[in-house]
C-alpha cells in the first residue's frame, strides 16, 4: 500500500506529455538540443518529448512507476541493456533496419544490445573517461601515467568526476585490474588508491562544475574526463586536451531502445533509426550539452575537419583497442561500490 | 441544532479544505515514505516489511553520519550568521531609512531573489574561483600573493546560503522591529538603561519572534537544500540531501532515501520544539 502511495506520487511527477502525434523519450541531456530533435519533429510532423535522467537506475524506477505506452524510448548505459532487457524494460528491434554494418565494428557491441538472439537496443554514441587536462599547466607527459596524479605533484589541482562506475574502473586500471574483472573480490584492492586519488583532488563534481572548474583554472586536471568534458570548451579554451594514460581508459557507450509497451513502435523505430543515420549522429556528435564519437562511421562525412579533429576521429582504432568498457557489477558488487565512493566522498 | 453546534459543523466544514490537503500532501506520503523506510533491499528489488537496518546504518556508518553531522554543522553556522548579518541590516532599514525609502531599500534587500537559484549558485562559483573576483581583488592590492582556495569548500557553502538567507531574515526581522514603539526604548532610558542594556532587556526580546520566526525558516530550508552544496561544496564533504539524492538517483535504494529523510525530518521537528515558545509564523 504504502509502496503504491509513493508509486503514485512519483508517478505524478514523471509523467510523460499524452498526444497522438507526441513520442516520449527518457533521454540524457544530449538529446535536448534542438538541432538535433527538430529536424525529427519536422520530418514526422510529431513533438517529441523529451525528459532528461542521469544514470540507469533513475531510468529503471522510472519505468516502473509508469504504465506501458508512457514510454517510447530511452537512452541507456549500452553495458545496462542487459539489466533492463532482464526487467521486461525494453522491446525488441528489428536488426534488419539499423544500419549497424555502418558502424564502427567494436561499437555494434552485440554481446550488449542483443539477448538471446534478439536485438533490444542499437549504440548511438561512445566516448572515453579517461584524463582531462589544461596542457599549459601540466605536463603532458605526466598524464600519460596515472601514478602522476598521486604523486603529489598536483595536489589540489585535481577534479574527479562524479560519476563512480567510470572512476572506479580508472583506477582499477591503474591497479593492474581489468574492469571485466571487477567484483567484490577485487574491489577492496581499490580502497586505498581511491582514498589517494581523493586526497590530492580538490574537488569532486558533476559535469557543469567539472567544465567550469577546469575552464576557470581552479582545476588543472579532471580524472574520468575526456572528449565529452573537453570538446564544448575546446573553441574557447583550445589548452583544454586529454588523453588515454599508458594503464588504459574507460569506454563508455550509450544506446538507445524501444520502451517496451509503447504503443507508438513505428514512430519509436522511425527514431531510433534517425538517432543513429549518419544526419542524427553528426548531430548527436556535437551535441550542446555534450560531445561523443558517433557509432556510425557514416556520420565522418558530415563533421568538419576541426570536429573531428576535437573527437579524435583518425585515433579511434587506437583508442578503442586501449580502452575498456565500464565495469557491469551485479547488485552486490555495485552497492559496495557505491559504498566504497560514498565513503571516499566524506573522507 | 444549537447556534454552538451549528458554528462548530461551520468550523470544520471550513477547516475540510485545508484538512484534506494536509492528509493528501503530508500525511499520507509521510506514513508511504515511513513504510518504506522500514523495508530492505534484495538486489535491485525492494522488500517491504519490518526492518530497521536502514535506521541502525544510517547511525553507524560513518559516511552516512557524517552526512548528518555535516548538514547540522553547516545549517547552524549558516543561521547563525545570517542572523547576526540581518539584524543590523533590518535594524538599519527599520529606524535609519527614512519611511519613504523603506520600501526601496526593502526590494534591494531581495533583489537577489529574483535571480535563478542554480544561476546564482554558479555565479558564486565564479566569483570564488581560483581566478574569480576576489582571489584577484586580493591579489592585485596586494594582501595575498597565491589564491585562496574558497571554491569547492564549506565555506563557499556557507557563502552561498548567507547570501541567500539573509535576505529572507532581513524581512522577517524588519517585520518585526517595525512593529515596535519607539517608547519601549525612551521608557527603558528614562528609567536610567544604557543605550546597550535598552538594548538586550529591551529591544533584542522584544524581537525574538521575529529573529527566531526566521532562523528556524532559515533552518529547515538550509538543511534540507541540495543545490547549494552540491555546487558550491564541489562534493569534497556529503550533506544529507546529497547523501538522500545519491540513494535515489544512483543506487535506486528507495528504502534507505526515505529513512534518511525521515531523520532529516526528524532532526527539523526538534529544531521545531527547540524554537516552538517564539515561534510566530504569522510574522512572515
Amino acid at each position: 500500500m504504502a509502496r503504491k502511495s509513493l508509486t503514485a506520487l512519483a508517478l505524478l511527477l514523471a509523467t510523460p506529455a499524452f498526444a497522438e502525434d507526441t513520442l516520449n523519450a527518457l533521454v540524457w541531456c544530449d538529446h535536448t538540443d534542438p538541432a538535433l530533435i527538430e529536424p525529427f519533429e519536422k520530418a514526422h510532423n510529431v513533438k517529441v518529448n523529451l525528459k532528461e535522467f542521469e544514470g540507469t537506475a533513475a531510468g529503471l524506477a522510472i519505468l516502473d512507476q509508469s504504465q506501458p505506452g508512457d514510454w517510447d524510448v530511452m537512452v541507456i548505459d549500452s553495458v545496462d541493456v542487459r539489466r533492463a532487457v532482464e526487467a521486461g524494460k525494453l522491446a525488441e528491434l528489428p536488426a534488419d533496419k539499423l544500419p549497424t554494418a555502418d558502424f564502427f565494428p567494436d561499437l555494434v557491441m552485440a554481446n550488449n544490445n542483443t539477448v538471446d538472439g534478439k536485438t533490444y537496443a542499437v549504440t548511438e554514441k561512445f566516448g572515453y573517461n579517461t584524463i582531462s587536462y589544461d596542457k599549459t599547466k601540466v605536463d603532458p607527459k605526466d598524464m600519460e601515467d596515472m601514478a602522476a596524479l598521486t604523486s603529489g605533484k598536483y595536489d589540489g589541482k585535481i577534479g574527479i568526476y562524479d560519476y563512480y562506475l567510470p572512476v572506479l574502473g580508472l583506477v582499477a586500471l591503474g591497479q593492474g585490474i581489468k574492469t571485466a574483472d571487477l567484483n567484490a573480490e577485487t574491489l577492496p584492492k581499490l580502497a586505498e588508491p581511491l582514498a589517494a586519488l581523493r586526497k590530492s583532488a580538490k574537488q569532486v563534481s558533476d559535469v557543469v562544475s567539472s567544465q567550469t572548474a577546469l575552464a576557470t583554472g581552479d582545476v588543472d586536471i579532471v580524472v574520468g574526463g575526456g572528449e565529452w568534458l573537453t570538446a564544448v570548451l575546446a573553441k574557447d579554451n583550445p589548452n583544454l586536451d586529454w588523453t588515454i594514460p599508458k594503464q588504459g581508459g574507460l569506454r563508455w557507450s550509450q544506446s538507445i531502445a524501444e520502451v517496451a509497451g509503447t504503443k507508438k513502435a513505428d514512430l519509436a523505430l522511425e527514431f531510433i533509426q534517425y538517432i543513429v543515420s549518419p544526419e542524427g549522429q553528426a548531430a548527436l556528435a556535437q551535441s550542446s550539452c555534450y560531445w561523443g564519437m558517433p557509432a556510425n562511421q557514416k556520420a565522418g562525412d558530415l563533421l568538419s575537419p576541426e570536429a573531428k579533429a576535437v573527437l579524435r576521429w583518425d585515433q579511434q582504432p587506437d583508442y578503442i583497442a586501449r580502452s575498456q568498457l565500464y565495469p557491469i557489477p551485479d547488485a552486490a558488487t555495485d552497492a559496495k561500490m557505491q559504498d566504497m565512493w560514498t565513503a571516499m566522498l566524506n573522507q | 441544532m444549537s447556534i454552538a453546534s451549528a458554528e462548530r459543523k461551520l468550523g470544520w466544514g471550513l477547516l475540510a479544505p485545508a484538512l484534506l490537503w494536509t492528509a493528501a500532501f503530508f500525511v499520507v506520503p509521510f506514513l508511504a515514505m515511513l513504510a518504506l523506510s522500514f523495508a530492505h533491499m534484495e538486489g535491485r528489488a525492494v522488500v517491504q516489511g519490518f526492518d530497521a537496518g536502514n535506521y541502525i546504518r544510517a547511525f553507524t556508518d560513518w559516511s552516512q553520519l557524517k552526512a548528518l553531522i555535516n548538514s547540522v554543522e553547516i545549517t547552524v553556522t549558516v543561521t547563525v550568521i545570517s542572523v547576526v548579518l540581518a539584524w543590523p541590516l533590518a535594524a538599519i532599514i527599520a529606524w535609519q531609512v527614512p519611511a519613504r525609502f523603506q520600501r526601496l531599500a526593502l526590494l534591494m534587500a531581495v533583489l537577489p531573489f529574483w535571480t535563478s537559484y542554480v544561476v546564482r549558485s554558479y555565479s558564486w562559483l565564479l566569483v570564488l574561483g581560483k581566478n574569480g573576483v576576489i582571489n584577484k581583488a586580493l591579489m592585485g592590492i596586494g594582501v595575498i600573493s597565491e589564491p585562496l582556495a574558497l571554491a569547492s569548500t564549506r565555506t563557499a557553502t556557507v557563502i552561498g546560503f548567507v547570501h541567500f538567507f539573509v535576505m529572507l531574515l532581513t524581512l522577517t526581522i524588519y517585520a518585526n522591529l517595525i512593529q515596535l514603539s519607539p517608547n519601549y526604548a525612551r521608557a527603558a532610558q528614562d528609567l536610567g538603561a544604557s543605550r546597550w542594556a535598552t538594548f538586550v532587556h529591551v529591544i533584542l526580546p522584544l524581537t525574538l519572534p521575529g529573529v527566531i520566526t526566521g532562523a528556524f525558516v532559515t533552518f529547515v530550508l538550509c538543511i534540507g537544500d541540495y543545490i547549494t552544496p552540491q555546487i558550491l561544496g564541489g562534493n569534497t564533504e556529503l550533506t544529507l540531501p546529497q547523501l538522500i539524492m545519491l540513494q535515489m538517483g544512483r543506487s535506486g535504494n528507495f528504502p534507505m532515501a526515505s529513512a534518511l529523510s525521515v531523520v532529516l525530518m526528524g532532526v527539523v521537528t526538534v529544531a521545531y520544539a527547540a524554537c516552538s515558545r517564539w515561534l510566530r509564523l504569522d510574522r512572515l
